[in-house]
């Protein structure tokens, strides 16, 4: 039987606009597939649509015909120091082949070690030898999957003293040699800054903004370390603070307009509050000239 | 520094914070790893309070906190699925020896694992009642759907699992505890023990009529058919099998 999935879909879903998105969770099904959203397109989280069948794909079959879908790996281990898990790059695979998104993307950072999976983003320091390995990671990904990634810059809670390149520079090496886009995170750069007390709009300013193909924005929780310090944690809980929405707008007014995405991954709040986040990103987008 | 000395401090909360990790001032860090040690726990008992939610409630928040956060640093997740992690979570229920007097635990966790596994199993089209009228039906070969479980316990392990999630208590029994998947929502049902031999059967090709001879003397043969009717269980056996 003929599959008429891509022979009638729209081609506008097979490119993210330079609107704004929301990561998906399945408590907003009803919102999204009643088609009145203001939302643009929608993020997903690759691990959480590996099974072989039910509730989970035929929610992302139905939205995939209304949105354009950014698929965003959590669990491949771009940093890992041992190679990435063939399993789990098969799996990865095949929701790519099936789904056909807009986008894939993943992060600079490690999860996984021997055979087990942590669930956490875990730190890289940036020298030769991780450059050499995560470039060589995004080659396997890039080739097994046959489509570019974007890599998604981290949140920062601590540095290595053995690093010798500053992030932004490393990232830029990295889209150099393997081709690869980045994803702009500017709660992460916020948080970042802050924890390791670097000027935000500096890192801004000097990031390989023609390479960016989607950017982040979520919200932080704030602690502190032992001395008293300010910490931020990057939680995903709560709504995009005012300094980050400040961030954001000098990220648009330097790199232009692009796809953003607001991510709110616990203590989920009602669509009503999570749309709202979206419009105001539609509010600054719409700023932008074009 | 390697990530096998990371993560092992990861893992142990009482280790030293490895070395060369240092705050903005170039100062050691303390408060700053157990970020990392915060979210690996608490993220992975999370994974396991949302897969065995009838486990944390009959033994308590406190203790299922207590006792996960020892499960996930001897059985840390295989894969980045994160909704079927606890494979081997029964068994180690089984051999935690705070918990020896009360042997029916891994089986209510069996079942809670099942029903995950069913929830994200192969959609197939199932036989219809209608379909099942011709006397073909009882002759021929049929499949299960890969949504169909099953579960032989010394336990009223469905009802045990009901109860922990807010039903009445359970009576009785051991039972074959048969889980189907008519739309998207896994449902167990409770049938008298061996009537697993059955569904043994059918799943390896061997007609209805010839499989309900194996049928325990207690089975209602009417309630059986129907659940797995009214739950999509029975497919044709050209379609993809039950594996």
């Amino acid at each position: 039987m003929l599959d008429h999935r891509n022979s009638w879909r729209d081609a506008r879903r097979d490119t993210l606009p330079n609107g704004a998105g929301v990561g998906y969770k399945p408590q907003h099904f009803s919102n999204l597939a009643s088609g009145k959203s203001s939302v643009e397109w929608l993020e997903i989280h690759a691990e959480n649509y590996m099974g072989a069948g039910g509730r989970p794909l035929a929610q992302l079959r139905a939205l995939s015909d209304l949105f354009p879908i950014s698929v965003h790996g959590v669990g491949l281990s771009i940093g890992g120091d041992g190679r990435l898990d063939p399993d789990h790059l098969a799996r990865l695979k095949h929701l790519i082949d099936w789904l056909q998104p807009a986008r894939f993307s993943e992060h600079l950072a490690w999860s996984t070690h021997g055979d087990a999976y942590f669930n956490d983003l875990l730190p890289l320091p940036y020298t030769e030898a991780t450059l050499t390995r995560v470039c060589a990671h995004i080659n396997e990904v890039q080739d097994r999957i046959g489509r570019q990634m974007l890599l998604e810059n981290p949140s920062a809670y601590l540095a290595f003293s053995e690093s010798t390149y500053a992030e932004v520079d490393f990232l830029r090496e990295i889209v150099k040699r393997t081709g690869c886009g980045l994803l702009l995170d500017v709660n992460n750069v916020f948080v970042s800054a802050s924890n390791l007390a670097f000027d935000p709009i500096a890192y801004i300013d000097a990031f390989a903004h023609e390479a960016v193909g989607e950017i982040h924005l979520g919200g932080h929780d704030e602690d502190a370390d032992e001395t008293g310090a300010p910490l931020l944690i990057d939680s995903h809980g709560r709504e995009v603070a005012d300094p980050v929405w400040t961030l954001y707008a000098h990220t648009l007014s330097v790199g232009g307009a692009k796809p953003t995405l607001i991510e709110w991954d616990t203590d989920v709040p009602e669509w009503e509050v999570l749309a709202a986040e979206a419009d105001r990103a539609t509010a600054l987008l719409q700023r932008v000239p074009a | 520094m390697t990530q096998s000395a990371f993560i092992a401090a990861v893992l142990d909360p009482d280790a030293p914070v490895p070395m060369g990790l240092t705050d903005a001032s170039g100062h050691p860090v303390a408060a700053r790893f157990n970020v990392y040690r915060n979210n690996v726990a608490v993220s992975l008992k999370e994974a396991l309070s949302s897969g065995f939610p009838a486990i944390k409630s009959l033994l308590g928040a406190a203790f299922f906190d207590a006792m996960t956060g020892v499960y996930l640093r001897a059985h840390p997740p295989k894969s980045p699925r994160l909704a079927l992690y606890g494979e081997t979570f029964p068994e180690f229920l089984a051999g935690f020896e705070p918990l020896r007097h009360l042997p029916y635990l891994p089986d209510v966790a069996r079942l809670e694992y099942v029903l995950h596994q069913s929830y994200h199993a192969a959609d197939a089209t199932a036989l219809t009642a209608d379909a099942m009228q011709n006397p073909d039906a009882l002759i021929r070969p049929l499949r299960l759907a890969p949504s169909v479980f099953w579960i032989e316990s010394a336990y009223p392990v469905t009802q045990i699992h009901a109860a922990a999630l807010g039903g009445s208590n359970p009576t009785g029994g051991g039972e074959t505890a048969l889980i189907t998947r008519a739309a998207f929502d896994p449902v167990a049902t409770g049938f008298p023990p061996g009537t697993s031999a059955v569904l043994t059967a059918l799943n390896a090709g061997t007609p209805l009529g010839e499989a309900i001879d194996l049928a325990p003397a207690a089975l209602d043969l009417s309630a059986f058919l129907c659940a797995l009717l009214t739950g999509g269980a029975l497919i044709s056996s050209q379609d993809s099998a039950h594996v």
